[in-house]
Formats: C-alpha cells, structure tokens, sequence
C-alpha cells in the first residue's frame, strides 16, 4: 500500500519538477538573449554613433548570424535542446530552423536540395506572419483610420 | 536600465512559450507561428510600440517582433500610399532579417558540411 502511494506521489510530482526546471531555463536563457540583444543594440549606437532603430538592424543581423554560426559548427542543437523555448522564442531560433533544414539538404544539391528546402521549418514564421500583419494591418486601416 | 526590463520582457516570453510547449502538443513550428501572429495582433492597438519603448531591445529579440514589424512597415506605409501601401511595405522592416537568416544560411551550407 505503502509503496504504491509513493508511486503515485512521484508519478504525479516528476513530470511537474521537470516542467519547472524547464520553465527557469527557458526564463534565464530567454532572458539573457533579450539582455544581449539590448546590449549590442545600445554598444552599436555608441560606437558607430546611429539611431538606435539602425542599431537595432544590426543587432538582430548579429543575433542571426550567431545563430546560424552555431548551428553550422554543430553545437547549437544542444544548446536548444538544453534551453528549449529560451532559445527558440528568440530570432535565434528562426537562425536555427533556416540553418538546420538547409544543412540537412545541402547534400541533395543547389536548386533541389538548398533552394526547395531551406525555409521548411522557418518559413512557417513568414507565411503566417505576413497573413496575420495582412488582415491585421487591414483591419486597423479600415476600423481605425491608420 | 532597460537591460533589466529586457531580461524580464524576453525572459517571461520565453517562459510563457516553454509552458505552452511543456502543456500541449504544439511543435516548436507551432509555437513560433502562434507568436508571429500574437506579435502582429499587438500592434493593433500600438502595444507592441509601448513594450519597446520600456524594454528596449528585449523586445526586438523575441519572434513576436517579427509580427509586430511586419504590421508596423506595413501601416507606415499605408499611412503615405493609402491601401496599396498595405502590400508594399509589408517586408520593409523585416528584410533585413529574413536577407540575414537567408544568406548566412547558404554561405554556411556552402562552408560546412552536415556531420552524419
């Protein structure tokens, strides 16, 4: 009796304690992804004296490029296996899907593999998001006058 | 001070993002798709905008930004064509960042080779 309550205890209790550990993750992680998005965006406004709306372009071609970066040396799978949705929620992960499907099918060769395949899992992003910016942005042009 | 405000801002997306994916059997395509459009619909009402004025570039970082700046080019250049502007600025703040990602990743593909 005993042992099967205790059980039931973990059972009910494991998978909630991995949920937090990956709930602090994903908080710390994301967290200091967007600390080292503002950062760069305010370093790149100082040093090269811009608005920091040009910054901000720079900031997240940055971000992309490090992620695509990683991804190509191959340790970057770990990291988001590691962070989840700390690192996928940031434009890193955007970097991450565009990267990842364009090495899988690199092999299959420039237009077939490369050109067919590398927005398979990013480009979801695009499809919707243009989508919704569409009839979003109409809605607003149409009930609110601009 | 907006190094905090974007640690908490990305952070507790982040944290909102993994409790959806922890919960539900949402991929992770799901659920940047699913941030995409939320992003866009907070730009409606100029939320998005407010959130960047207080969180800085924490708020640029996340992919609902995408969405925000989609809508965002899209309006500014409503505002001067009229309704056919909707169409024509709709990628003018987010080129850069699909050129980036598209580039890099070919480059990159042409450089390394996949491990296995």
């Amino acid at each position: 009796m005993e042992k099967i309550r205790y059980k039931e205890i973990v059972d009910k209790n494991a998978p909630k304690s991995v949920r937090f550990k990956n709930g602090v993750r994903a908080f710390l992680i994301g967290g200091f992804v967007g600390m080292l998005g503002d950062f760069l965006m305010q370093l790149y406004a100082y040093l090269f004296h811009i608005p920091t709306k040009e910054a901000s372009v720079f900031m997240i071609i940055t971000l992309i490029f490090f992620g695509c970066l990683f991804t190509a040396l191959g340790f970057f799978d770990n990291f988001v296996k590691y962070a989840k949705a700390g690192l996928i929620i940031p434009i890193t992960g955007f970097a991450h899907a565009t990267m990842s499907a364009t090495l899988e099918y690199a092999r299959e060769g420039l237009v077939t593999g490369i050109g067919a395949n590398m927005l398979k899992l990013s480009g979801s992003v695009i499809i919707f998001g243009v989508i919704s910016a569409y009839f979003f942005g109409l809605v607003r042009l149409i009930f609110f006058g601009g | 001070m907006t190094l905090i405000y974007s640690f908490l801002f990305c952070g507790v997306v982040c944290l909102i993002g993994q409790i959806i994916l922890d919960n539900t059997k949402l991929t992770p395509g799901h659920l940047t798709s699913l941030f995409v459009v939320v992003g866009a619909f907070l730009d409606i009402f100029d939320m998005y905008d407010k959130i960047i004025l207080w969180a800085g570039g924490g708020a640029l970082v996340p992919i609902t930004s995408f969405g925000h700046l989609l809508t965002h080019g899209a309006l500014v250049k409503a505002a001067n064509v009229g309704i056919m502007g909707l169409s024509m600025g709709i990628f003018d703040l987010t080129s850069s960042g699909i050129l980036a990602a598209i580039i890099f990743s070919f480059v990159l593909a042409l450089i390394f080779k996949p491990k296995d």
